[in-house]
């Protein structure tokens, strides 16, 4: 097979004919977007039946009488300000993603470096706004399985106050925004143990920063998800 | 772009630098922790079998209850304990082994077991790769699915018993803990095992995938792989897209378990007298995002089958698979419908019957490729010349039950006769001929064909034709009279309906089914006294046994890591050039070139090659000319 004797032989070149990658990816990108597309499918799975749940309840509390506050300086009057922040920060800590994975493509270190810390610290900062956000919602009685006494507050004047369909969108705010949240914190670690490979040269050596790319896009995943969750169950 | 070619990977330079490279392999990183794919390969297989086993004993079990629902067996006793007090089958362990009979077998011999193994071993081998595209990814899906094994076995253990609300767990039961007692420890443990399963066949998953695309050998164009790759390509991206909804099911379900939830729970009164605080949920959502997954799942189970028989049949009818493009676009088409047709599971749900209306043609369409495939495969078999070999006789098992049980998947699709025959023996019968038996044989055939590339020695024969015989009659005993019993509205599940006054006329049927599959069970004796045996003490396999035309073929008997000695070969032709008229011999194996069998060419081998074909038309002409002369 080594030589070749006829013109007939000649093998194809194209993209698909074989021997190279027909999208010209490495392999490890390649899984991260089919793990990406696996894992859409999940969080599609769980805002459908978060669908299915809501609209076979005729009423449903409204989500700018719930989330009202900014926790530790506005407690009431401030609808979806709080949510809006957060949603600020996992974008710019998008942002700054994109940019660590352009200072990888420059193979300059240290931006990558600084650029990576920054999303790092853009995670930490939306966990712990989600986590201030439970505790607010919490110290008002919601919880998984558990609802305030008083519920009248949470519905428009033209609703009819349920038990049943506050207790659903407890549990399921719960559910699905800490299954996101899970997402984010897996997110940080990974982020942080690149930045530590990256600050040990790991990557230098390779000759690419490639990783830094696919984790990047599992970031740029975890952060399109929270659009949907946040607009399914902050805005309509 | 060098270190996206697949000549690079990894052991590529094996030659040149041994010594120097070459690490020393010790028992650990050989056979335990092995990151070779032919390795891995054989750990699922083993693993598969030895679960397949298990579960094939579970139901043997369970049969003997179904056929003596009045006789006492004091061995019984002494085996299980507090599951058989007095020797008879304790009612709700009767439920935790049909539960765990069907678990074991869809998921860890037919997802695990087939896929995990023919993947691993045929995908590197068939493209022309060094292995797979991340080793480490694919030795930890080996160890997630032996986790998840031993942990599903270990519910065994548990004071209560396994689960035992059946394979699909449906709610309530799954839900409450106190709903019966496989309901507690049990699902605890079973819902932990499928976790672990899940991310298992994920990693295994997008790996196939990726080697796939990323991996072939020049020349391996995508219309020249096997249709086993073409299988395995398309069973992959199914679990891929079809597992992450049972993740999802499974994280609501563990909410409403552990944390006072009521996704699926509304109004519910345990125990005839405790009303549950439950409200709003539906149990319905989780049979929706259940059959999400398990309806492809079933397509997981039967398409690698599926693959592995296209394959086995035409080596041995030594013909071309007939309709090699109408094989994959089936395929595909079985791949793409698969979603949308699990509501046919659901027709006795309340559902809306327009929607009923709308999966029931679904599911009717899918029929279409289903037949497709099997006239394809008969067409194979036609004037061929046929080698009854063990793997053929399996590949033929395959389509044969294929057929009898795909027959009844048109009655069980249409919503008005569904309604009838929902969750009654004929459902047991359907599904146990089209995808249990169907997919069990074709992984069998699997098991002979590439017993020689696994493990460098041939299967007995004739061993393996008393296993065929015995397994292919024994399962028609089984299952055929089932559907009978169905068709009179024998329920499944039952513990002992012979106890009702309109059923007892089926107890001799019972009887004569539990011996059936005793013998059934037994001539499996044969297989893995076969397999043991002939691992150690088999005939030394030459290269080529079969005389196959596919690419692992071109390896060496002995296993070295990255399958080719040099340099990889490339592909010329597809992997179907069987009794090609013209050529020398009844095969031309892909590796070699067109140029080295200019009597068998034909126009169409030149399709992308103008020059190609050219020469062909002059070579063609000036042997016309010598002709006249002549």
């Amino acid at each position: 097979m080594s030589a070749q004797v006829s013109s007939i032989d000649e093998l194809k070149t194209t993209p698909w004919a074989g021997g190279k990658s027909p999208f010209n990816v490495e392999y490890g990108k390649m899984m991260m977007w089919f793990f990406l597309l696996s894992d859409a499918f999940t969080f599609s799975s769980l805002l459908i039946a978060y669908g299915a749940l809501r609209f076979s309840s005729s009423t449903w509390p409204a989500a700018d009488l719930i989330f009202q506050s900014v926790p530790g300086m506005i407690d009431h009057g401030a609808p979806l300000v709080f949510v809006g922040l957060m949603t600020f920060i996992l974008i710019m800590s998008s942002v700054t993603m994109v940019l660590a994975v352009e200072a990888g493509h420059r193979m300059a270190k240290k931006e990558v470096v600084g650029w990576m810390i920054a999303t790092i610290i853009g995670g930490f900062m939306f966990l712990g706004c989600q986590a201030l956000e439970w505790t607010h919602l919490h110290h008002e009685g919601f919880w998984w399985g558990s609802i305030p006494h008083e519920l009248g507050e949470y519905f428009r004047k033209d609703e009819a106050v349920s038990v049943t369909s506050t207790h659903q969108f407890a549990n399921l705010f719960f559910t699905i925004t800490g299954f996101h949240g899970f997402h984010v914190f897996s997110g940080v670690v990974i982020n942080i143990i690149i930045t530590i490979n990256v600050l040990a040269g790991t990557y230098e050596k390779r000759g690419s920063y490639l990783m830094v790319e696919k984790v990047g896009l599992y970031w740029h995943f975890v952060d399109l998800v929270w659009v949907f969750v946040f607009t399914f169950f902050y805005l309509v | 772009m060098s270190t996206l070619s697949v000549h690079d990977h990894s052991v590529a330079h094996h030659e040149e630098d041994h010594g120097h490279h070459h690490h020393k392999e010790t028992f650990i990183s050989k056979y335990i922790f092995s990151m070779d794919h032919k390795m891995i390969a054989k750990q699922f297989l083993i693993t598969g079998i030895t679960m397949a086993v298990i579960a094939m004993i579970l139901s043997i079990l369970f049969r003997i209850q179904l056929a003596y629902p009045d006789k006492a067996f004091p061995l019984m006793e002494t085996l299980l304990g507090r599951f058989a007090p007095g020797g008879r089958l304790d009612s709700n362990f009767y439920l935790a082994l049909v539960t765990i009979h069907g678990t074991i077998m869809v998921f860890f011999v037919l997802t695990a077991g087939l896929s995990g193994t023919f993947s691993n071993l045929l995908i590197p081998l068939q493209l022309g790769a060094r292995d797979m595209a991340s080793p480490f990814m694919n030795m930890l899906s080996y160890w997630f699915f032996f986790l998840a094994s031993v942990i599903m076995l270990s519910s065994f253990m548990v004071q209560k018993g396994p689960a035992s609300g059946g394979w699909t767990i449906y709610p309530p039961l799954s839900a409450l803990p106190k709903a019966m007692p496989g309901s507690g420890m049990g699902m605890t443990l079973w819902l932990t095992s499928m976790v672990l399963f899940i991310a298992s066949s994920l990693m295994g998953g997008i790996n196939y995938v990726s080697t796939v695309l990323n991996m072939r050998t020049k020349g391996m164009d995508l219309w020249k792989m096997p249709l086993t790759i073409w299988a395995f390509f398309l069973t992959a991206i199914l679990g891929i897209l079809s597992f992450p909804v049972l993740v999802a099911g499974v994280v609501l379900l563990i909410f409403d378990r552990s944390f006072g939830t009521s996704f699926y729970l509304s109004e519910i009164v345990l125990n005839g007298s405790q009303v549950q605080p439950f409200e709003g949920g539906s149990p319905i959502l989780f049979q929706h995002l259940f059959w999400f997954l398990g309806h492809p799942e079933v397509y997981i189970v039967i398409m690698p089958a599926m693959g592995i028989s296209s394959e086995v049949m035409s080596v041995n009818s030594r013909k071309p698979i007939f309709g090699y493009h109408a094989m994959v676009y089936s395929l595909i088409g079985i791949t793409v419908l698969s979603f949308i047709v699990w509501g046919h599971h659901m027709f006795v749900t309340g559902m809306n019957p327009f929607l009923g209306g709308v999966f029931m043609i679904t599911t009717l369409i899918i029929a279409v490729p289903s037949a497709v495939k099997t006239f394809n495969w008969l067409a194979t078999l036609w004037r061929g010349n046929i080698r009854f070999t063990a793997a053929m006789l399996f590949a033929i098992g395959m389509v044969s039950f294929f057929i009898s049980g795909g027959l009844t998947g048109i009655f069980l699709g249409n919503a008005a006769l569904d309604i009838n025959l929902h969750d009654t023996y004929f459902v047991v019968a359907h599904f146990h001929l089209v995808m249990g038996s169907a997919a069990i044989f074709g992984m069998l055939a699997g098991v002979y064909h590439w017993f020689p590339k696994m493990f460098g020695r041939m299967m007995n024969e004739r061993l393996g034709y008393l296993h065929f015989w015995l397994t292919f009659i024994g399962a028609y005993l089984v299952f055929f009279p089932m559907h009978f019993m169905g068709l009179d509205g024998v329920p499944r599940r039952y513990y002992a309906f012979t106890e009702f006054e309109s059923m007892k006329q089926w107890l001799s049927v019972n009887t004569f089914i539990t011996w059936a599959a005793i013998m059934a069970a037994v001539a499996q004796c044969a297989f893995l006294f076969n397999f043991v045996y002939s691992i150690f003490f088999g005939k030394k396999a030459t290269q080529n046994p079969w005389e196959a035309n596919t690419l692992e073929w071109t390896a060496p008997v002995e296993h070295i890591h990255g399958n080719w000695p040099g340099e990889i070969p490339s592909v010329y032709r597809w992997p179907y050039d069987y009794s090609k008229p013209g050529a020398d011999e009844d095969f031309i194996q892909q590796t070699v070139p067109l140029s080295q069998t200019m009597s068998s060419n034909l126009p169409h081998d030149f399709e992308d090659n103008p020059t190609g074909l050219e020469e062909h038309a002059k070579w063609a002409s000036t042997q016309q000319s010598n002709e006249q002369v002549k």
